[in-house]
């Protein structure tokens, strides 16, 4: 068993920190009261190799795989889990091509995806399901050597400045077929971008698809297996990319807590000395351990190529439960400090509390899991 | 043209958790244990500005540092900093050195990677703060130095430094090879890239003794270190108090006053 990071991983950290600290911990607070995504930040994070690393070093990424993209996203949202919520979005967005892209898809897209000259979206839910995608009614029909796609998306993350949409349709009953679709193709229409409550400067929204043509070589897979590619990328990559986020969360939650009893006074004694503080404290601390296991474990089976559905589901639920559990005591700690929107826990309150429905609801998670769960009968 | 650039760099607590370094009574030194260790602030703006020149002129820079094998790890930052090339000076017998026999050594150890034609150093580091290595090495490596610089312009084979002074600044030209310290004003240091970290992986830092780099036992370590420090002690910082009574009106006047007389107003 070993639970260290390797050198190359402890110095990306060190970068990742670095970054964050530098250069978006100067941002969060207009980015909080704008809703705007900080664009710079978002090219500043491709220059630095943080939008390529799960994209393989023969197409221009760097390969550092799943345990290094947990640590990049961690302490990201560590400052801004609006920001490491972006990113996470740019890998879920790739994942498709990387994972059931051909050769020459790959060769097309992962080195423009890597260098962020292309961003792509994961635009699969619809008003009328996310959860259950057998719901969704986008449709694409054949006409010749083209696909004629046709419906509407919703929540969908990066949408507004991504150059190519990740889109999943039906193509036949009970068959879907996933397409990568340029935005600037006839017929994409952006809609309205969603007022959220909390992971403000991540934009989400909605996107058209108005009878839009795309040429055959942009189905991703096989035809008909459309559902695997979707479910597969968001499984593997968008479900822990919202736990890394939870992890930020939460180690922001502890620090902060920790920082604020030793300094906070109170009957002529620091706050920390109080037991019922200190019980505060070991809630988060527990709260971050146990997730920090089921993110960097689910990320490390990742990377030897083990399936990890249950784990995937386990952290995400997990993570993002704490998240909000943290938050929420860290605003305790703070007395009435804590909600005021100057002060930092009523902010990682209300991005945690947008996590829960992200990439499948704490409900999604328990159904994947049940699966093995009944698997254990002896 | 091209450059041959070297860098002295130091492996230093981390300053941002400067409340948790002790010193030893005993020895007079810093209790490195506990803390984590990081490139010296100023050093990685010695370090942009090389790479800086590089990118401008072309060329090579060699980082230098000095300390025991887990200084490894500052070294391997500067190359993923984009360092070509990362020499450590390690052997326990360099234990102890003071300025001069650090200087001393570095300059031995810059003799042996070759000819250069500026080493750039931060104008002191965090830890001891004398501020004197750069100055003793140039001394050493028979070539001028200017200190405390902030911007850096080289032109064929002259350098145009300005140098911070307490009110104002001295523009100064020096012929290369030469010796420049630099303060924060320099540059930002950049931000080692993923590609960056891989490529540092991938270039071994490499490690020598005392005899590799030609210095005797007599000029390393304590043994080489002319300076005694007799004492070290911590600081204890207490606020200066004043408090004034009276009605409030007199209060804030009295207060807006002492403003203004603290401020030179």
């Amino acid at each position: 068993m070993e639970f260290t990071f390797t050198s190359k991983q402890e110095m990306l950290r060190k970068a990742a920190r670095e970054f964050a600290e530098r250069e978006v911990a100067p941002r969060v607070q207009e980015m909080d009261e704008t809703g705007e995504v900080p664009m710079d930040l978002v090219k500043k994070m491709f220059d630095l190799g943080f939008g390529g690393l799960l994209i393989p070093q023969e197409y221009g990424g760097s390969g550092m795989g799943h345990v290094a993209r947990m640590i990049v996203i961690e302490e990201i949202s560590r400052i801004s889990p609006p920001l490491g919520f972006t990113l996470q979005i740019v890998h879920l967005g790739q994942a498709p091509v990387i994972y059931f892209g051909s050769e020459e898809q790959k060769r097309k897209w992962l080195p423009e995806l890597a260098k962020g000259a292309l961003i792509a979206s994961s635009a699969v839910t619809e008003p009328t399901g996310g959860s259950d995608v057998l719901g969704i009614q986008t449709t694409a029909r054949k006409e010749g050597d083209e696909w004629v796609i046709s419906g509407r998306k919703c929540f969908i993350t990066n949408a507004h400045f991504s150059n190519i949409h990740g889109v999943l349709a039906k193509t036949g009953d009970r068959e879907f077929s996933y397409f990568m679709v340029e935005a600037d193709r006839p017929g994409v229409k952006l809609g309205r971008k969603e007022d959220k409550f909390g992971l403000r400067g991540c934009v989400t929204g909605e996107i058209a698809f108005d009878e839009v043509r795309v040429p055959e070589e942009n189905l991703v897979g096989s035809p008909g297996k459309g559902l695997r590619v979707a479910l597969a990328s968001i499984s593997n990559v968008g479900r822990p990319g919202v736990a890394a986020v939870a992890l930020g969360i939460l180690r922001r939650c502890l620090e902060e807590a920790a920082k604020y009893a030793k300094e906070r006074k109170l009957y002529g004694k620091p706050i920390s000395d109080l037991q019922a503080i200190q019980w505060k404290l070991t809630d988060i601390y527990m709260d971050y351990q146990t997730s920090w296991l089921l993110v960097y474990y689910a990320a490390w089976l990742r990377d030897q190529n083990i399936r990890v559905d249950a784990e995937n589901a386990m952290c995400k639920l997990w993570a993002t439960e704490a998240a909000v559990r943290a938050a929420k005591l860290l605003t305790e700690v703070f007395g009435a400090y804590g909600v005021l929107r100057e002060y930092v826990p009523q902010r990682l309150l209300r991005d945690a509390q947008v996590l829960i429905p992200s990439a499948g609801t704490s409900d999604i998670m328990r159904v994947v899991m049940a699966r093995k769960a009944l698997e254990f009968s002896p | 043209m091209p450059y041959e650039l070297v860098v002295c760099i130091k492996q230093v607590p981390d300053p941002r958790f400067i409340s948790r370094i002790r010193i030893n009574p005993e020895t007079k030194t810093i209790i490195r244990e506990g803390v984590p260790a990081v490139i010296n602030p100023l050093d990685k703006h010695a370090l942009e500005e090389a790479l800086r020149i590089r990118e401008q002129h072309g060329g090579r820079v060699t980082v230098v540092s000095m300390g025991p094998l887990q200084a490894e790890d500052a070294c391997k930052e500067a190359l993923a900093m984009g360092a070509d090339r990362a020499v450590l000076i390690t052997d326990r017998r360099l234990a102890g050195s003071d300025t001069l026999a650090t200087a001393l050594a570095l300059s031995k150890a810059i003799r042996r990677i070759g000819g250069f034609d500026l080493v750039l150093c931060g104008a002191e580091t965090v830890d001891g703060s004398t501020g004197q290595v750069p100055p003793q090495l140039a001394e050493f490596l028979g070539v001028p130095h200017v200190t405390r610089v902030f911007s850096l312009a080289l032109k064929g084979r002259e350098a145009e430094a300005k140098a911070a002074l307490e009110y104002g600044y001295r523009r100064v030209l020096l012929r290369l090879p030469a010796v420049v310290s630099v303060i924060r004003e320099i540059n930002e240091p950049r931000i080692p890239s993923v590609s960056g970290i891989l490529r540092a992986h991938q270039i071994p830092v490499e490690k020598w003794t005392i005899e590799d780099i030609g210095l005797s036992e007599d000029e390393a370590g304590i043994k080489g270190s002319p300076t005694i420090v007799s004492d070290v002690y911590e600081i204890e910082v207490r606020r200066k108090r004043e408090v004034f009574q009276g009605p409030p009106e007199e209060a804030a006047r009295w207060l807006f006053e002492r403003i203004v007389s603290v401020l030179g107003g």
